[in-house]
């Protein structure tokens, strides 16, 4: 049977899409079967964020609706073999999604997979609803800002009220924190929520922390996940927190600013100031 | 730029700015995308007709349908593979592939 996981934030432009990405192809590279699946329909966004967009033919609608079976619309992944991309659909309305369409999908991959993400679109209407509602377990995505932290907190209850295994009075999803474009030299600054703040607040499992990061913006350029940018810090602190995911015990890394070297010793390499 | 960054490109083999990359392949994925809005997507009805022609000689599993699309700015491919059942004995399945 496999775990079925929401990435989810209730505010939009959070990183789910980036995270969903990155930790699909982290799962995928550490041998795990696993299959992302971009709930976002009509504005799908992670075919191009994972660089398939060019191979796109079927979707999850035209799957839910019989017009291609599931094998169909599956992308593989040309650089992990044991990763697969389901993408949304960019011309129908959320209505075409429906649950039962949903269910029998995640069924059917559950015989083949290890792990299926669900990336969520923003905000607690249908879509968001549609992919956290089989969730084992959820990431919840945050960005150390207020808004953020009040909509995080707004869907983990959603979580614990609206998902299957809630309505089944099952286990309760397993939570995870994931705070990302996490920013040290603001936060020491003070203007920036600390992440003892944010882990206060939500009071869940923190899986891990990625900072602020340009490699992030690079990475969706070239449709690259950034996970596999490896020298990125973004990259790094994926890596952890998939590590952390599949249960090693690893500190959190980045949580400081940077010391960086004045201009002087950039353009030298000498020792400066 | 500035002239610093002479020094820095000249330090490091910076590989060629991405967002050139992001650019060619929004281009890419736009041109598909706008013709989709005016005219329906014809892919899923081409693939059922194929498969349905293929059908009429040879019994195939509709399962074993491979689609393979890679959408260029000039030429677009599509493979479609099909799974045809191979005769009794323990040899290898045949592919049959149109591009
Ligand atoms: N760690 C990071 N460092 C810098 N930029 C980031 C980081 N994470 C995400 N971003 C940027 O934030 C923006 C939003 O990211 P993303 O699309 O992943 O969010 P989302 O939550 O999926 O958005 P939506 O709610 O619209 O689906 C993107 O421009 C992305 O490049
Ligand atoms: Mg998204």
């Amino acid at each position: 049977m496999a775990q079925v996981i929401v990435v989810t934030s209730g505010k939009g432009g959070v990183g789910k899409t980036t995270t969903s990405a990155a930790f699909a192809t982290g799962l995928a590279q550490r041998g795990k079967k696993t299959v992302v699946i971009d709930f976002d329909v009509g504005l799908r966004n992670l075919d191009l964020i994972m660089g398939v967009e060019r191979r796109v033919v079927f979707d999850i609608v035209n799957v839910i609706q019989g017009e291609a079976r599931l094998n169909q619309a599956l992308i593989r992944d040309k650089r992990v073999d044991t990763l697969a991309i389901l993408p949304a659909s960019q011309t129908r309305d959320k209505d075409a999604l429906t649950r039962e369409g949903v269910s029998t999908i995640i069924e059917e991959l559950s015989a083949d997979f290890d792990y299926i993400l669900c990336d969520s679109p923003a905000g607690i209407e249908k879509g968001a609803l549609l992919a956290l509602y089989f969730a084992d377990q959820a990431i919840v995505v945050t960005n150390p800002e207020v808004s953020s932290v009040r909509d995080s907190d707004r869907i983990l209850g959603v979580l614990q009220s609206k998902s299957k295994r809630a309505e089944e009075k099952r286990d309760k999803v397993k939570e995870h924190l994931l705070v990302t474009r996490y920013d040290p030299n603001r936060v020491e600054r003070g203007e920036m929520l600390k992440l003892e703040d944010v882990r206060e607040i939500l009071a869940i499992p923190l899986l891990g922390v990625v900072p602020e990061n340009e490699s992030v913006l690079k990475a969706s350029n070239t449709g690259t996940p950034v996970i596999m940018d490896t020298e990125s810090v973004a990259g790094q602190a994926y890596k952890d927190a998939v590590g952390r995911f599949l249960g090693e015990d690893l500190p959190h890394r980045f949580l400081e600013p940077e010391k960086k070297p004045g201009l002087f010793k950039r353009l030298f390499g000498g020792r400066a100031a | 730029m500035s002239w610093l960054d002479y020094f820095r490109a000249a330090r490091k083999d910076e590989p060629p700015p991405s967002a050139s990359a992001a650019k060619e392949r929004l281009q890419i994925v736009l041109a598909h995308e706008r013709i989709g809005r005016t005219r329906e997507d014809f892919l899923p009805k081409l693939q059922q007709e194929l498969v349905a022609v293929v059908a009429r000689y040879v019994a195939i599993d509709p399962g074993k349908v491979k689609l393979d699309l890679d959408r260029g700015g000039d030429m677009s491919t599509l493979a479609i593979e099909i799974e045809l059942p191979g005769p009794p004995a323990n040899k290898p399945q045949q592919r049959a592939a149109a591009g």
